[in-house]
């Protein structure tokens, strides 16, 4: 009998099939570098949470835990604290959405939503069409369910209605059961782009002539640079939508609060997976949040926030302007905190990473917001979370990067499968 | 004589940041288990106050890659009068620089497998095609491409087809400007880690390395489950023997002290290649050292506080 030696792992064999893809990676690695303050980090998606009234904040929570804190402290209804649910149809009102609060689940963020909502209603194999490109954390959920995920082209207004009939057409020709279309209409996550009323308007008509729900992802719809709101989709079909929504982005990420509104059985089902899942959401985060909505000028700091990205987004666009080559393209995000570039061929985003790291500059590549390998020549870059000053300083290392990365390419030719890594199970701060 | 106050150091800016955390967060505990005082830090701006406000006995350096293994941390604690477990800063520098370290172990009679070393402005001004074809009159495929300087295999690709040649080269550009190109030998691979205390140099058991793909790569080497070890290595005794001495023999070349790692390949004929040593072996859960001392019978934290006892005795000595 053959010698069997050690895995440094007793339960590699039981293991389920959906770990298959959890392995280390050079990207992760990399993006490890990138934590250290040296680097100019484009790569994450982190909310500039130090613009917040930490002192006012502060006293709010030591009220809260001298008032409520016996409550506060103890376990919650699965659904979600009453009064926050009341007041999460009030930050919903801006885009549009009249609901009850029945109707609303609240989440360990929509992260979490995501998850419950693919648990109740996707077996492997099932397909999800999402977005080319799409949200890594969506990605990342729909896999570990094994859904067929696949990605529908976008053009300048998003999601693009052809491709989205062409894919339905043929994963139905397949005989393949497509249970959810997952799209961020406003402030696109890593696009950057918007759908304007007519295209949310078609794809909704779209999935509700196909029958199929649609999951309508909005973290940033409140931070337009003009100050005025996308109207969600969710507001035009209670019956057809899965609206999802976060103060990730709005209040604080830390505090890990998100919310669904959903039809009633779906919620009936959400709320019970959601029980099975966590018992329920932290009940101190949503006192806080509840707190935070009642005693804060909530929707003043929305507008400062608004503010500040675009002050930063402003500084991303005239940066990539003066440093980035002749060949490279960008979105204009008119709100939210990120911008899709696309490098001159033949670079590749993925393959130039360790350079950009040694530069001591980070992004995403792009290849990380498709499950089937596209993106290569793209980076998501984030504005979010460094001062214009520097944003500007990691623009020109990294136009230096890509300049370096061109010549080397000239002199070879372009780079082959070597070097390449996936970002399918991202740190949070890639959120 | 006891020294209790261990500072470990690990992260720095390297691609390695990650491995060296971890590598580091693990002797930490190990050594907090043998009744050390345990600080952690990191390579950053704060660390010379750090180390001049609440100096440490004895410094254990795990910093993978960069400043870790090209001397630069060992330079400055040989200015600072700290003492250290490893290798005096020449010695790292020797050791990091793959062609320096194959030169210096192929004139103590071990075979090293033929290589070129070029840096990339070469390819560029005189014509990738051309150098790639110089070289491969000199060096047969297959090739394994990697950076001169860097572990954890990042940047590393092997080379079967002259047209797999330019993207591992642009991929082992992307770790460094200068690259090694040598010629690829099929075989069983192993390590042996290497212990020293004076004049007392001993190998540690050898360690096989079965990873379930093509590579023992980033992932192969990261991912728990992914490789298959045999410790010891599946090896006839006298194979073991020469693969033990070759480890010996490059530890002494180089200079190198307290610890070391060697990679080898045994081909099919029996001949033992040298690859590469490493002054800073990794330390984590699925890292070939301490693979190597559990297959001695011995236990990672005891060895470690011995090399930490050693470290500070040799201070005190050199005082």
């Amino acid at each position: 009998m053959a010698q069997v030696g050690s895995r440094l792992d007793p339960w590699v064999h039981s293991y389920a099939a959906r770990t298959g893809g959890m392995t280390a990676s050079e990207i992760r690695a990399l993006f490890a570098v990138a934590a250290r303050p040296e680097v100019v980090s484009l790569a994450g998606g982190m909310p500039y949470v130090n613009a917040l009234p930490l002192d006012a904040i502060a006293d709010t929570v030591a009220r809260l835990i001298r008032e409520q804190g016996a409550s506060a402290l103890q376990y919650g209804s699965g659904q979600g604290l009453p009064q926050l649910r009341e007041q999460i149809l009030d930050v919903m009102a801006p885009v549009g959405i009249h609901a009850h609060a029945d109707d609303v689940v609240v989440t360990m963020g929509s992260q979490q939503a995501i998850d419950l909502v693919v648990r109740i209603f996707c077996d492997p194999g099932d397909v999800v069409l999402v977005e080319a490109p799409s949200y890594v954390g969506a990605l990342g959920v729909f896999r570990s369910y094994q859904c067929d995920v696949r990605h529908v082209a976008m053009d300048e207004q998003g999601l693009d209605p052809n491709a989205l009939r062409t894919a339905i057409a043929d994963a139905r020709g397949a005989g393949k059961p497509i249970k959810l279309i997952y799209t961020i209409p406003s402030f696109h996550n890593p696009a950057g782009i918007t759908q304007g009323p007519a295209r949310r308007r078609e794809l909704l008509e779209i999935a509700q002539s196909a029958g199929i729900l649609l999951l309508e992802d909005d973290p940033y719809g409140l931070l337009g640079f003009d100050g005025t709101v996308p109207q969600a989709i969710r507001s035009e079909d209670a019956d057809g939508v899965v609206y999802l929504g976060s103060f990730s982005k709005t209040i604080a990420s830390g505090l890990r609060v998100g919310w669904a509104v959903a039809p009633h059985a779906v919620r009936e089902k959400l709320v019970l997976a959601a029980e099975a899942s966590v018992l329920c959401p932290s009940h101190f985060s949503q006192y806080a949040v509840s707190a935070y909505l009642s005693e804060q000028p909530w929707m003043e700091q929305v507008a400062a926030f608004r503010e500040l990205y675009r002050e930063r987004r402003d500084a991303l666009l005239a940066g990539m302007e003066s440093a980035f080559p002749k060949g490279t393209h960008w979105t204009v995000p008119q709100g939210g905190f990120y911008s899709w570039v696309t490098l001159p061929e033949p670079l590749d985003a993925t393959a130039m990473l360790p350079r950009a790291v040694s530069a001591l500059v980070a992004y995403v590549p792009g290849t990380g917001f498709y499950v089937d390998g596209q993106g290569r020549r793209s980076m998501r870059l984030s504005y979010c979370f460094p001062d214009p000053e520097r944003i500007q300083e990691g623009v020109r290392r990294l136009g230096s990067v890509i300049s370096s990365e061109l010549d080397t390419l000239a002199t070879f030719g372009p780079a082959g499968p070597a070097g390449s890594g996936s970002t399918s199970s991202p740190s949070p701060d890639l959120a | 004589m006891t020294a209790k106050s261990v500072l470990v150091l690990c992260g720095g800016l390297s691609a390695e940041r990650e491995v060296s955390i971890r590598s580091g967060r693990r002797i930490a505990a190990a050594l907090a288990d043998n009744g050390h005082q345990i600080q952690v830090a990191d390579f950053d701006a704060q660390l010379l106050s750090r180390l001049k406000q609440n100096r440490p006995d004895v410094v254990v350096p795990l910093l993978h890659g960069a400043e870790g293994e090209d001397g630069s941390l060992p330079t400055m604690l040989e200015l600072l009068g700290i003492a250290f477990v490893g290798s005096p800063a020449r010695s790292c520098r020797l050791a990091f620089d793959k062609p320096v370290a194959n030169e210096i172990v192929a004139a103590k009679g071990i075979r090293v497998p033929q290589a070129v070393t070029l840096p990339q402005r070469v390819f560029r001004e005189l014509g990738a095609v051309e150098v790639v074809a110089a070289i491969l009159e000199r060096v047969s495929l297959p090739l394994i491409i990697k950076p001169t300087r860097g572990g954890s295999a990042l940047g590393v690709t092997a080379a079967h087809q002259v047209s797999e040649v330019a993207p591992a080269l642009v991929a082992a550009f992307a770790y460094g400007e200068t690259v090694l190109v040598q010629h690829f030998v099929s075989g069983i691979e192993i390590a042996i880690s290497v212990v020293a205390d004076g004049d007392s140099v001993t190998a540690l058991p050898a360690v096989e390395i079965c990873p379930d793909g093509d590579a023992y790569d980033y992932r192969a080497r990261y991912t728990a489950g992914l490789t298959e070890f045999f410790a010891p290595a599946r090896l006839p005794e006298d194979l073991t023997s020469h693969a033990a001495n070759v480890a010996v023999q490059a530890h002494l070349a180089l200079g190198l002290r307290d610890w070391s790692r060697t990679d080898l390949i045994v081909d099919e004929a029996g001949v033992v290649w040298y690859l590469e040593t490493n002054s800073a072996p990794g330390m984590t859960e699925t890292s070939l050292f301490p693979q190597a001392v559990v297959a001695a019978g011995q236990d990672l934290g005891q060895l470690c506080s011995a090399l930490v006892r050693t470290a500070a005795e040799r201070s005190l000595n050199q005082d």
